[in-house]
C-alpha cells in the first residue's frame, strides 16, 4: 500500500471492488484484530482522538470526541450509522469508497461499534448508488462469513451486526437526524438538537453517526497508530483527504492528498488547470453549501481552519469550479433550485424563503429581474442563518447565495439592468 | 423558579417551562404558531423568535426560538430587539406567501390566529410577486370543511390528529413549500376528535362545516358558558347564537375537565337545538294552546294528583321543580331500576369509599390504568382522549432521565418511541383505545367482573377473588395487579354500560386494594349522577303508583323500557303531560305537551360522572313559549330561588349553590355581556319586525346580560362567555385567562367536584358472579356503544346522524357461521355484523339505536335464522 | 394482495429493524421494484402487512423522490440537474432527450417506454453530465452518446 494514500491507494484501476482476500492482503481487518485483541473501547477512542481525525461529512466534528459522547452506562441497543447519503451537489467521494473498497467501510463501522459499545450498525446509502450497494452488501456477507461480524467477533466476546439500508432519496436524509427518521421509516424531517443522537438517536437509543469517508479512515488509524496518521497531513487536522474537482477543469476527478493541500495545487496540478480558453472565476470549495471563493483565495490550504480563514468551509472537500464563460447567476439559480427542491418543509425560513429566492433567481435569469431583487435575496440569505432555521440545510443554501452576491454583484446587476442573461 | 430578564425587566419564571410559555404566562404578546399549550414545542414555524443574550455585557445576542429554549436562571432575552422583530416579520411574510388573502370570505375571519399574528408582527405589505401554490381540497365528511390554500404549514393539525389523538387517516404529504395536509383520499375523518382541528389549526384550513350552513362571524355571536349535554363527562362549551338560532359550539377551557379539546359528538351534536322536530308551541290534544293556558292546565292536573317522572338529561333544577310540584313521594327518577341501582352503587363507592373520583386532568396524568367493562371512546368520548395521554406518563420518565424537557414534544416522542405505559382494557368487544393498550381482555360482563375481582385479590389477599379462573386470566390479573401496584398514580375506569353491578364492585375493590388510586366512572347521560343524588325511586316503581296524571319531564320513556311496558305504564293515567324539546314516542302520547328549553335556551345545573356540579347558561335569549322546565313547572321566579330551595331540601346537593355565582353577582357593578363589544347590527337586526330597537331581554337568572353592555373583564370561570382580549381574537386568547398556561383558569376552573377526596373506610364487595356460560340457541344481548348514534339528542343533529350505524346484530364469526347475512331477533330482521373480538355466546346490538333503544341490556334472547 | 415473492422479500427485512413501521420504506421499494410504481392498492397491501394505514404510507411515499405514486414508463431516466452537470451542459442534454423522446421532463413517452425525471447530483461530477437509466449510471453524456444509450433499453 502506498503509505500516503491509505484510503484509495489499494483501489484497482479497473473499477472492480477489492474483495475480502484482496482487502486482507493489503492489511485489511488488522486494525480490527488489533482493537479486539487488546485495546479497550476507551483506548480505541483515545487513538482516534489522538489522530485528529475530523468528520468528513461537512461539519468537521472531531470523530474521537463524538464517540466519547456515548456514556458508559448508556442503554442498549446502541447504534452506529454510516452516512452514505452523498447528495450534496458536486460531491462524489463516498461513491468510490463504497464502490471500490467496501470492506474499508465495514471495518470502520465495526471499529466505531466496538469503541462506542454499539450492537447494530446501519450502512445508509443513497438509493442511486446501486453498484455501491451491491458491493457493500457483498462485503457485509463476506465479513460475516469470515467472523468479522455477528456474534462473538474473532472470539473477543464482542458482537455486532450491520444492515444495509438504501435510501428512497432526499438530500435531507444526509442530515444526521433526518437520516434517523428515514431509517425509522418516517418522513426525513430533522430532529431537535438537543437531545443529540448519542443520548437519544435511532429508535430513541444512543447513536453515533459518521460519514463514510470518516469511517474509512479508522481502520488505518488503529492499525498504524495516531502518530502515523497525523503525519500524513500537512495541517493540524489529521490524515489525508479525498479532494475532488468538477466543472471546466482539464481533468476533473478525485485525489487523495495530505490534509491541507492548497486549493491551487489541487486545481492546477491535479485537475490540470482550467480548460483552454477559460479563466477561473470562482469555486465552491466543499460542495454546494459552501461560500464561493475566488482566484485570490487559491493559496488557502484545504483544511478546516484554512478554508474558514478565507471565508468559506472545507465542507466535503470536493470543489465545484466556475469559469468565466459560465453565468454565476445561473449557477446560483441552479443551486438554490436544488436547496428549495430538497427542503423538507418543516421550518418556515427554509420552505418559504428558499422557494422565494429560487423564483427571484429564475426570473432574473429569464430577464424578469427587478430592482430590489438583490436586497430581497440578501435579506433571505440572512433569514436562513444558522440558528434561525431548524437544521443546517437553509444555512447551507445561504452560503453560495450570500457569497455570490458579494463576489459577483455586477453580474446580478447586469441581469436586472439588461433584462436578460448576458451569457445567453 | 428562575429570574429572567425580558427587555431589561426582571421576571420570575417557572424553570420547568420554555420561554414562550413563560412569556405568555406573564401576559406578554409573543407570536407563535406551531407551539400548542397541550402539545408542546417542535420549533417548526420559527415565529416565536426572541433575542437571547449571554449576559449583561453581551450586545449582540443571538436569535433563538422561545418555544425551544428552556427557562434558565439568569437568562436575558429581548422580544423588542430590532433583529428579533425583523425576523418575526420575515417569518410571517414567508407564511403569507401562498396564503390566498381571502379573509373576507373565510370562516375563520375575525377569530383567526393567523390574522392576529399578522397584525401583531406588523406585516403589512406584500413583496412576493410570483404565483402562489394551490391545492385541491378534500371532502372530509360532515364535520369539517377543508380549504388547503390557507395552510401555513405549521403541522399542528397532524400533530394533534396523529400524535395526540391517535388518528392515522390524516397526514402531511409531499415536502418543501407544497406540503399538503389531508387524507390520502377524500373521505370522512375517522378520528372522534377531528373537530378540534377547527381550533387547533391557526388559520381557516379546517373549519366547522355545520357552522357554514348558518354562518355568523364570531364577533356577531351572542355567547354563553355552557356544558355539553351529550354524555356525562361534562365538557365545558361555549354556545353561540345569532338571530335566535344556535350557530355552533366551541370548546370552553376548563383546566380540570376538557382542557382544550372536545369530542365530535359534543361539538357537532348541538344541531338538535335547531331541529325541525323541535316542539315550539304548547299543544293540548294536538292543538296549539297559549303558554298561559298550558301552564294553567299543568297546574290543574298537578293539583288533581300527579306523579312526576324526571330525567337524567334534565337539570337538577328541572328535576327538583317536578319533585316539588308532585311531592317527593310521587317523584320517580326516569330510569329503569337496574340503571338506578348501578348509579346508586357508584355514588356510594365515590361518596364513602377511600378512592377519590378522577377529573379528566387527573386521568390524563395517571400512569397505570385498568378499564373494566367500558368502551370509553363511545360512551365517554373525551375521557378516551385523556386516557390516550395517560399511556405516555410512564414512558415520559425515559425522557426525564435523558433530561429532555417534557414540553419538547418531538424529542420526547423520539426518545420514547412506541413505549406505552400500562393501560389494560377489559371490555365486551374491541374498543378504540385497544391500539395503546398493554393488554386487552374480552368477555361477557360476568367474566369481566371476575377478572376485576381477581386483580383486587392479587393486590390485597383480603379481597375476595374467584376460585376457578382460567390460568391465562389469572396470569393477566397478576400482570395487571403488578402494573397498578408499580404505578404512582393508578386509575380504575368503570361504569354502568354493561348493566353489571359486579363490574362496578370489582372496580371498587381494585381501587380500594391499591393505595392512592383514583376511580373514574362513566354514566349514561349529562345528569345521570345528579338525578341519582336525588334518591328518587326508579321508573319501575312508577308502574305501581296511582294518580290521575303523569307529568314527564324531558324524557322519552320509550328509550328506557320496552314499548309495551311504556304503553302499559302510560295507560294507567287519565292524563299525560310531557315537557320536552323534540318530538318523540313519548311526546306523541301527551295530552298536554309543553316545549321545554334546551341547554341553549335556559340554565340549570348538571352533575357530571366525576361528580362535578356545573352550571350552563342560556345563549339564546328566551323566546316564549320555550322556557326551561323548572320555570314551566312553577313555584319559582328565578334560578337562584329554586337553587336555594333545592339546596335546602336536599342537603346532599347543597353545593349546587357554588356551581356558579348567583344572579346578583356583578363585575364592578356591571353584568357580564354575552355579546362581544365588536357585536354589530344591534340596532338594526330586528328592523324587519320593528324599526324601534327593542330593549334587550333582561336576564333575572344569571349575572350575564343579553347585550354587549357590561363589564367584559375576567369573570369567574363558570361565567366566562367567551375568551377574547385585544389583539387575540381567536380561541388562543384563552392564554390570557389562565393562571398557568394549560393550567387553572385565573378566575377558577368551573364546577364543584363532590368526590374529589376519598371517603373513609371500606369493606370489599364479595358477590363474585359465576363464570359466563354460553347457551345453545340463545345469546346474551349486550350493548355496543356508538359515539354517533347511541346518544339521544345528538342523533337529531344531521351531521352526527350521517355517521350513525344502522341497526345490526353482531356475533362472533364462529357463532355467526350458522346464520346467513341476516338474522331474526325480536321478530325483526337484522343485518349480521361479524366481530371476531366478541365473546362466544354474546350478541352485540347498537345501544340506543331504534328499535333497540328501549331494551334493558344485557338480556338473553333467541336469535333465529331467516327462514 | 402482496405476491408471495413481495411478501418474502419484505419479511426478510423485518429482523433488520426493531419494529415493522421502520420497514415501510424498504417495503415500498420492494413492491415498486415488482410493480413499477405504488398504486393505492399497493399501499393498502403493504399497510396490511405492516399495520399501517394507507395515509401513513402515503405521507412517507410522497416525501421521497425515488418512490412513485404515479405510473412510470418501463425505463426511468434520471437526469442529473445539479450544479456540476449544469456547468457541463446538462440543460442541453436534457433538451436533447426531450426532443428525441417527444416528452417534457417529468413525462412518460406515449409508448410507455421511458419516463424522464430530473434527479439530484448523482455523485459522478468528474464525468458530468450524468444520468441513470434504471440501475445504470451513464457518464460524460453527449447527444450522440445519449442516442446510443437509449437504444439499449426497449
Ligand atoms: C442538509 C444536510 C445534508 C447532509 N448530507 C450529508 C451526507 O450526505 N453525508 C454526510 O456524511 N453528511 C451529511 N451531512 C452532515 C451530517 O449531518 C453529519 O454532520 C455527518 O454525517 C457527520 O459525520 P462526520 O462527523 O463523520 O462528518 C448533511 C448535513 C445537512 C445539514
Ligand atoms: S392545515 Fe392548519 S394546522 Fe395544518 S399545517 Fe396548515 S395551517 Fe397548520
Ligand atoms: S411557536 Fe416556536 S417555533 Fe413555532
Amino acid at each position: 500500500m502506498p503509505d500516503d494514500k491509505p484510503l484509495t491507494g489499494n483501489m484497482r484501476s479497473d473499477g472492480v471492488a477489492l474483495d475480502l482476500k484482496a482487502y486482507e492482503r493489503a492489511g485489511g481487518y488488522e486494525g480490527l484484530r488489533k482493537a479486539l485483541g487488546g485495546m479497550t473501547p476507551a483506548a480505541v477512542i483515545e487513538e482516534v482522538k489522538d489522530s485528529n481525525l475530523r468528520g468528513r461529512g461537512g461539519a468537521g466534528f472531531p470523530t474521537g470526541l463524538k464517540w466519547s459522547f456515548i456514556p458508559d452506562k448508556a442503554p442498549h441497543p446502541r447504534y452506529v450509522v454510516a452516512n452514505g447519503d452523498e447528495m450534496e451537489p458536486g460531491t462524489f467521494k463516498d461513491r468510490i469508497l463504497v464502490e471500490l473498497d467496501p470492506h474499508q467501510l465495514v471495518e470502520g463501522m465495526i471499529l466505531a461499534g466496538y469503541a462506542t459499545g454499539a450492537d447494530i450498525g446501519y450502512a445508509f446509502l443513497r438509493g442511486e448508488y446501486t453498484v455501491g450497494a451491491e458491493r457493500v452488501a457483498r462485503a457485509i456477507a463476506e465479513a460475516y462469513e469470515a467472523g468479522y461480524l455477528g456474534k462473538d467477533i474473532l472470539h473477543s466476546g464482542y458482537s455486532f451486526e450491520i444492515y444495509l439500508h438504501l435510501s428512497a432519496g432526499r438530500y435531507m436524509c444526509g442530515e444526521e437526524t433526518g437520516l434517523l427518521n428515514a431509517l425509522e421509516g418516517k418522513r426525513a424531517n430533522p430532529r431537535a438538537k438537543p437531545p443529540f443522537p448519542p443520548a437519544s438517536g435511532l429508535f430513541g437509543k444512543p447513536t453515533t453517526i459518521n460519514n463514510v469517508e470518516t469511517l474509512c479512515n479508522v481502520p488505518h488509524i488503529i492499525r498504524n497508530g495516531a502518530g502515523w496518521y497525523r503525519g500524513l497531513s500537512r495541517s493540524k487536522d489529521g490524515g489525508t483527504k479525498i479532494y475532488g474537482a468538477s466543472g471546466k477543469v482539464k481533468r476533473p476527478g478525485l485525489w487523495e492528498l495530505p490534509m491541507g493541500t492548497t486549493i491551487r495545487e489541487i486545481i492546477e496540478e491535479h485537475a490540470g488547470g482550467m480548460r483552454d480558453g477559460l479563466q477561473l472565476r470562482g469555486l465552491l470549495p466543499g460542495g454546494a453549501s459552501t461560500d464561493f471563493l475566488t482566484g485570490e483565495h487559491l493559496d488557502a490550504p484545504m483544511d478546516f481552519a484554512g478554508v474558514q480563514s478565507v471565508g468559506s468551509r472545507l465542507g466535503t472537500g470536493t470543489m465545484i469550479i466556475l469559469d468565466d464563460k459560465t453565468c454565476p447567476v445561473g449557477m446560483v439559480s441552479n443551486l438554490e433550485h436544488f436547496f428549495s427542491q430538497e427542503s423538507c418543509g418543516w421550518c418556515t425560513p427554509c420552505w418559504s424563503g428558499l422557494g422565494w429566492a429560487e423564483r427571484i433567481l429564475r426570473a432574473m435569469e429569464e430577464g424578469r429581474g427587478k430592482p430590489g431583487d438583490l436586497e430581497k435575496l440578501a435579506f433571505q440569505a440572512r433569514f436562513w442563518a444558522p440558528g434561525h432555521t431548524f437544521c443546517a440545510l437553509a444555512p447551507g443554501a445561504a452560503e453560495p447565495l450570500q457569497s455570490a452576491l458579494k463576489h459577483f454583484r455586477a453580474d446580478f446587476e447586469r441581469h436586472i439592468d439588461e433584462k436578460r442573461c448576458p451569457w445567453k | 423558579m428562575a429570574t429572567v430578564h425580558v427587555d431589561n425587566q426582571r421576571y420570575e419564571m417557572d424553570d420547568k417551562q420554555n420561554l414562550l410559555q413563560a412569556c405568555l404566562q406573564l401576559k406578554m404578546d409573543l407570536p407563535y404558531f406551531c407551539w400548542h399549550p397541550a402539545m408542546g414545542s417542535v420549533g417548526a414555524c420559527r415565529q416565536c423568535a426572541v433575542k437571547q443574550f449571554k449576559d449583561e455585557s453581551d450586545q449582540h445576542g443571538k436569535i433563538v426560538m422561545a418555544c425551544m429554549t428552556p427557562v434558565t436562571e439568569g437568562a436575558r432575552i429581548s422580544i423588542q430587539d430590532a433583529e428579533a422583530v425583523e425576523f418575526r416579520a420575515a417569518v410571517i411574510e414567508g407564511l403569507m406567501i401562498n396564503h390566498p388573502h381571502d379573509c373576507p370570505v373565510c370562516d375563520e375571519g375575525g377569530e383567526c390566529h393567523l390574522q392576529d399574528m399578522t397584525v401583531m408582527t406588523g406585516h403589512n405589505y406584500r413583496r412576493y410577486a410570483f404565483e402562489k401554490r394551490t391545492f385541491r381540497n378534500q371532502n372530509l365528511g360532515p364535520f369539517l370543511n377543508h380549504e388547503m390554500n390557507r395552510c401555513i404549514q405549521c403541522y399542528r393539525c397532524v400533530r394533534f390528529y396523529r400524535e395526540y389523538a391517535g388518528g392515522n387517516d390524516l397526514n402531511a404529504f409531499a415536502l418543501r413549500n407544497i406540503v399538503f395536509f389531508g387524507r390520502d383520499k377524500d373521505g370522512v375523518l375517522e378520528n372522534e376528535f377531528a373537530g378540534n382541528l377547527v381550533e387547533v389549526c391557526p388559520t381557516g384550513v379546517f373549519t366547522d362545516k355545520t357552522l357554514k350552513q348558518h354562518y355568523t362571524r364570531k364577533w356577531d355571536l351572542q355567547m354563553a358558558p355552557s356544558v355539553c349535554v351529550h354524555c356525562a363527562v361534562g365538557c365545558n362549551i361555549t354556545a353561540a347564537e345569532r338571530y335566535g338560532m344556535l350557530r355552533r359550539l366551541v370548546n370552553r377551557y376548563n383546566g380540570e375537565v376538557n382542557g382544550y379539546f372536545l369530542c365530535d359528538r359534543g361539538r357537532f351534536g348541538y344541531e338538535f337545538v335547531n331541529s325541525q322536530r323541535r316542539i315550539r308551541k304548547p299543544l293540548r290534544h294536538g292543538q296549539p294552546v297559549g303558554l298561559e293556558d298550558a301552564r294553567a292546565g299543568l297546574r290543574k292536573l298537578a293539583a288533581g294528583g300527579a306523579i312526576g317522572i324526571g330525567s337524567p338529561r334534565a337539570s337538577l333544577e328541572s328535576n327538583f321543580a317536578l319533585r316539588s310540584l308532585v311531592g317527593a313521594d310521587y317523584f320517580f327518577a326516569g330510569i329503569p331500576g337496574r340503571e338506578a341501582a348501578l348509579l346508586k352503587l357508584m355514588l356510594e363507592i365515590l361518596g364513602n369509599g377511600p378512592a377519590p373520583a378522577a377529573s379528566l386532568r387527573e386521568i390524563e396524568h395517571s400512569d397505570a390504568v385498568l378499564v373494566l367493562g367500558e368502551d370509553v371512546t363511545n360512551v365517554a368520548p373525551r375521557m378516551a382522549l385523556s386516557l390516550r395521554q395517560a399511556v405516555r406518563q410512564q414512558p415520559m420518565e425515559i425522557a426525564e432521565r435523558l433530561r429532555i424537557p417534557l414540553w419538547m414534544d418531538h424529542a420526547v416522542r423520539e426518545a420514547v418511541q412506541d413505549e406505552k405505559g400500562p393501560l389494560f382494557i377489559a371490555a365486551a368487544s374491541a374498543t378504540r383505545l385497544d391500539d395503546v393498550a398493554a393488554a386487552t381482555f374480552r368477555g361477557a360482563p360476568d367474566d369481566i367482573a371476575r377478572l376485576g375481582f381477581a386483580v383486587a385479590q392479587a393486590l390485597d389477599p383480603a379481597a375476595p377473588g374467584p376460585e376457578d379462573l382460567p390460568g391465562q386470566t389469572r396470569e393477566l390479573a397478576a400482570r395487571i395487579a403488578a402494573a397498578l401496584k408499580g404505578a404512582k398514580r393508578p386509575l380504575i375506569v368503570s361504569g354502568p354500560s354493561l348493566g353489571s353491578a359486579a363490574i362496578i364492585q370489582a372496580a371498587a375493590n381494585v381501587a380500594w386494594a391499591l393505595a392512592g388510586a383514583h376511580l373514574a366512572f362513566t354514566a349514561a347521560e349529562a345528569n345521570s349522577m345528579g338525578l341519582a343524588m336525588m334518591e328518587a325511586p326508579a321508573l319501575d316503581a312508577a308502574q305501581a303508583a296511582t294518580a290521575e296524571t303523569a307529568i314527564i319531564v324531558e324524557n322519552d320513556l320509550y328509550r328506557r323500557l320496552p314499548a309495551a311496558e311504556v304503553d302499559q305504564l302510560l295507560a294507567r293515567f287519565g292524563h299525560v303531560v310531557v315537557l320536552d324539546h323534540l318530538e318523540n314516542a313519548t311526546t306523541a302520547k301527551a295530552e298536554l305537551l309543553i316545549p321545554a328549553a334546551t341547554f341553549a335556551e335556559g340554565e340549570g345545573t348538571l352533575m357530571s360522572s366525576e361528580g362535578r356540579l356545573q352550571r350552563f347558561f342560556a345563549a339564546l335569549s328566551p323566546t316564549e313559549p320555550v322556557e326551561p322546565s323548572w320555570r314551566l313547572l312553577g313555584g319559582w321566579n328565578t334560578l337562584d330561588e329554586i337553587i336555594r330551595a333545592l339546596a335546602e331540601a336536599m342537603p346532599q346537593l347543597a353545593a349546587v349553590r357554588e356551581a356558579a355565582p348567583a344572579a346578583s353577582f356583578r363585575m364592578e357593578a356591571a353584568k357580564i355581556p354575552r355579546q362581544p363589544h365588536r357585536y354589530s347590527g344591534r340596532t338594526s337586526m330586528l328592523a324587519n319586525i320593528s324599526v324601534h330597537e327593542p330593549k334587550p331581554p333582561q336576564d333575572a337568572d344569571s349575572p350575564l346580560s343579553f347585550s354587549m353592555e357590561g363589564n367584559p373583564k375576567q369573570p369567574p370561570g363558570a361565567l366566562q362567555p367567551f375568551f377574547w382580549t385585544p389583539g387575540w381574537n381567536s380561541y388562543q386568547a384563552v392564554n390570557k385567562f389562565q393562571e398557568e398556561i394549560a393550567g387553572r383558569l385565573e378566575a377558577g376552573d368551573p364546577g364543584v367536584p363532590m368526590f374529589a377526596s376519598g371517603g373513609g373506610g371500606h369493606a370489599f364487595f364479595n358477590a363474585i358472579p359465576a363464570a359466563f356460560e354460553a347457551r345453545a340457541g340463545e345469546w346474551l344481548l349486550a350493548p355496543l356503544f356508538h359515539i354517533y348514534g347511541s346518544e339521544e339528542l345528538s342523533r337529531e343533529a344531521p351531521a352526527v346522524a350521517e355517521l350513525g350505524p344502522q341497526p345490526y346484530v353482531a356475533l362472533n364469526p364462529e357463532d355467526a357461521a350458522q346464520f346467513g347475512d341476516e338474522v331474526e331477533l325480536m321478530g325483526q330482521r337484522f343485518r349480521v355484523s361479524r366481530i371476531a373480538e366478541l365473546p362466544r355466546g354474546v350478541a352485540g346490538i347498537p345501544a340506543g339505536v331504534p328499535p333497540f333503544a328501549g331494551l334493558e341490556l344485557p338480556a338473553w334472547s333467541k336469535i333465529q335464522p331467516i327462514q | 394482495m402482496l405476491t408471495p415473492e413481495e411478501r418474502t422479500e419484505i419479511e426478510a427485512e423485518f429482523p433488520h429493524y426493531p419494529n415493522r413501521k421502520a420497514v415501510c420504506i424498504d417495503a415500498m421499494k420492494i413492491v415498486q421494484k415488482h410493480r413499477g410504481w405504488l398504486s393505492d392498492e399497493a399501499l393498502d397491501d403493504i399497510g396490511e402487512l405492516l399495520g399501517m394505514s394507507s395515509t401513513d404510507l402515503d405521507g412517507v411515499a410522497t416525501f421521497y423522490n425515488l418512490l412513485f405514486r404515479r405510473p412510470v414508463g418501463r425505463h426511468v431516466i434520471y437526469l442529473c440537474d445539479s450544479v456540476s452537470c449544469w456547468i457541463m451542459g446538462g440543460d442541453q442534454q436534457r433538451n436533447h432527450i426531450c426532443k428525441r423522446l417527444g416528452i417534457a421532463s417529468g413525462e412518460t413517452t406515449a409508448d410507455g417506454r421511458f419516463t424522464l425525471l430530473p434527479v439530484v447530483c448523482l455523485g459522478a461530477c468528474d464525468h458530468a453530465p450524468v444520468m441513470m437509466v434504471d440501475q445504470d449510471t451513464h457518464r460524460d453524456l453527449t447527444p450522440e452518446k445519449i442516442d446510443q444509450i437509449l437504444e439499449q433499453y426497449d
